[in-house]
């Protein structure tokens, strides 16, 4: 019987959430089957984490709304879970940051719970590697630093759990900076569930960046097609079209109370550059 | 001059009902009223009987009690048994006459069809019973020997069809290639889903079957049924492995539910 110790896993999903629908929750049930059906992981905990309003995309409502419509949305779970830290953040905050700041919080609660004085001592090693990856990518130590970071620590391993189009965005000129791709796939890892028209196994063979780390790429074919968008919610909101069955019923209320989604909200952000083309502008390649 | 009151009739197997099936109905429910003609008032989720014999149909008292718990907080939608009480399977144009007299005959009564008692009082006309189909059902009448003509025509004449498919125009090929239903073109609605949602009743078995997670997909309530229950199972897809669908087994053989699948 083989009882190989398996590794814990904390999915994290960056995202607007505007709103949060039934097929953002679907991608967390289906990556966690995936993982869990390969018999090495243990998915322990998901978190949705909804960008902040310094995102400023086109139609992005308040994040303290969003923040609470998802929560409203994982309720009934027994395992996903919100964090609005990223929401709070006045400027808009890279994705690889946001993964930092939840590694960081897991690592600390590592520490927490620890008693064992030794242990204690190298765990206080492994919180050292997370923080000095910025140190070693400068010097080129990239390789190892990612290593480091996968096998020092006994504690649960963080991946960022997105659609195939996140995926697909690494090939956006401008919006994403190669050493943050880096770190995400390297550092990290990430769960892509595939959108059916998306061929990812051949994005990734032809990416000289992603390919070295195919192997901290998990895909999830989801057989059966899922498109229900919170674009496509939005739209049928403002034109006053049912949405009920496409998100959560109490998510549902708090935008009817509210009448969040009109053609007015939808206009937020209209003609204003979105925040990580602002701040990447000028770094090309 | 009032708009016609209107009620959808949905039958399948609903086996089990899924967020898809409620969304037929919200979108239908749309649909309608922008015509302008028409006041959506009630929808009706009829189950098929047992003896459709279709394969892994789970029993009708399950079926029944999943879509009531379903649709408990709808306000519009309700589940009715009759058909799947019947002692053998009924074919769809009898299980809209008898809901359309059940409709026209009562004392219209908020009980009975969950609106406001003057939604049908408010109106000079007379309410009508369309039922509620996927694209899919158009390709059956084209089935030989699956339908009777004279039940088409009925079906299409004297009920109508409110239709929701996807962006393709398979619905629309169907009306165009049937004399029968390209005259009643006027009676059949044809409902757009833009987006692609294919989560069928087939696919979240096939995940309950594996184990794997149907959350979100239909409503909770429904999901602790099922494993309550414990319904949907390798062993319990083998149900009516071997028999033939009762619409088959007859001879000039009436029509097919809602292709659901």
């Amino acid at each position: 019987m083989d009882c190989a110790k398996k590794t814990k896993l904390v999915l994290l999903s960056c995202g607007s959430f505007n709103p949060v629908t039934n097929m953002h929750l679907r991608m967390f049930e289906l990556a966690r089957d995936h993982l869990e059906d390969t018999g090495h992981y243990e998915v322990v905990k998901g978190i949705i984490s909804p960008v902040g309003d310094g995102y400023k995309k086109k139609g992005l409502i308040e994040a303290c709304h969003r923040v609470e419509m998802a929560k409203l949305a994982v309720e009934s779970s027994s395992w996903i879970e919100v964090d609005s830290w990223e929401g709070r953040q006045a400027d808009w905050q890279e994705t690889n940051k946001v993964l930092r700041h939840h590694w960081e919080e897991l690592l600390s609660r590592e520490q927490g719970t620890d008693v064992v004085g030794t242990v204690k001592a190298g765990r206080k090693r492994k919180r050292i590697d997370a923080v000095s990856i910025s140190n070693k990518r400068k010097h080129g130590k990239m390789e190892v630093a990612h290593k480091g970071l996968m096998h020092k620590t006994d504690g649960p391993h963080l991946m960022l759990l997105c659609g195939a189009d996140v995926l697909e965005s690494f090939g956006v000129p401008g919006l994403w900076k190669n050493e943050d791709i880096e770190e995400i796939v390297g550092s990290y890892g990430l769960v892509c569930i595939t959108r059916s028209s998306f061929d990812v196994d051949a994005f990734i063979q032809g990416s000289d960046l992603l390919w070295p780390h195919r192997h901290n790429i998990h895909v999830v074919r989801e057989w059966v097609a899922n498109d229900v968008s919170a674009t496509h919610v939005r739209r049928a909101l403002r034109r006053g079209h049912s949405v009920r069955y496409l998100l959560p019923d109490p998510v549902l209320s708090y935008i009817q109370e509210r009448r969040l989604y009109t053609a007015e909200s939808e206009q937020t952000n209209a003609g204003v550059v979105l925040a990580p083309l602002q701040k990447h502008a000028g770094n090309h390649g | 001059m009032g708009r016609i009151p209107l009620v959808l009739l949905a039958c399948g197997s609903f086996n089990p009902i899924t967020n898809q099936h409620m969304r037929l109905f919200e979108l239908a429910r749309d649909h309608m009223h922008h015509t302008g003609r028409f006041q959506v008032v009630g929808g009706i989720v009829s189950p098929v009987s047992d003896s459709y014999g279709k394969r892994g149909l789970a029993p009708a008292q399950h079926r029944v009690a999943m879509a009531r718990l379903a649709l408990h907080g709808s306000g519009w939608v309700t589940v009715d048994d009759w058909e799947s009480r019947q002692p053998d399977w009924t074919e769809t144009v009898v299980t809209l006459r008898h809901h359309l007299q059940k409709l026209l005959g009562q004392q219209p009564s908020a009980a009975d069809l969950q609106m406001p008692h003057s939604s049908l009082e408010g109106s000079s006309e007379p309410p009508q019973l369309k039922l509620l189909c996927g694209a899919d059902f158009l390709d059956t009448f084209r089935v030989p020997g699956l339908w009777r003509a004279e039940h088409v025509e009925e079906l299409v004449g004297r009920f109508g069809l409110v239709c929701v498919s996807r962006g393709d125009l398979q619905a629309d090929r169907a009306v165009h290639e049937s004399d029968t239903l390209f005259r009643h073109r006027h009676n059949i609605f044809l409902v757009r889903e833009w987006v692609r949602n294919e989560t069928s009743a087939t696919e979240i078995r096939r995940a309950l079957r594996r184990g794997l997670s149907v959350k979100y997909l239909l409503p909770d309530a429904v999901i602790d049924y099922v494993r309550e229950h414990q319904l949907y199972t390798w062993q319990s897809e083998q149900r009516n492995k071997d028999a033939v669908l009762r619409p088959l087994g007859q001879q000039g053989a009436p029509s097919e539910p809602l292709n659901d699948s």
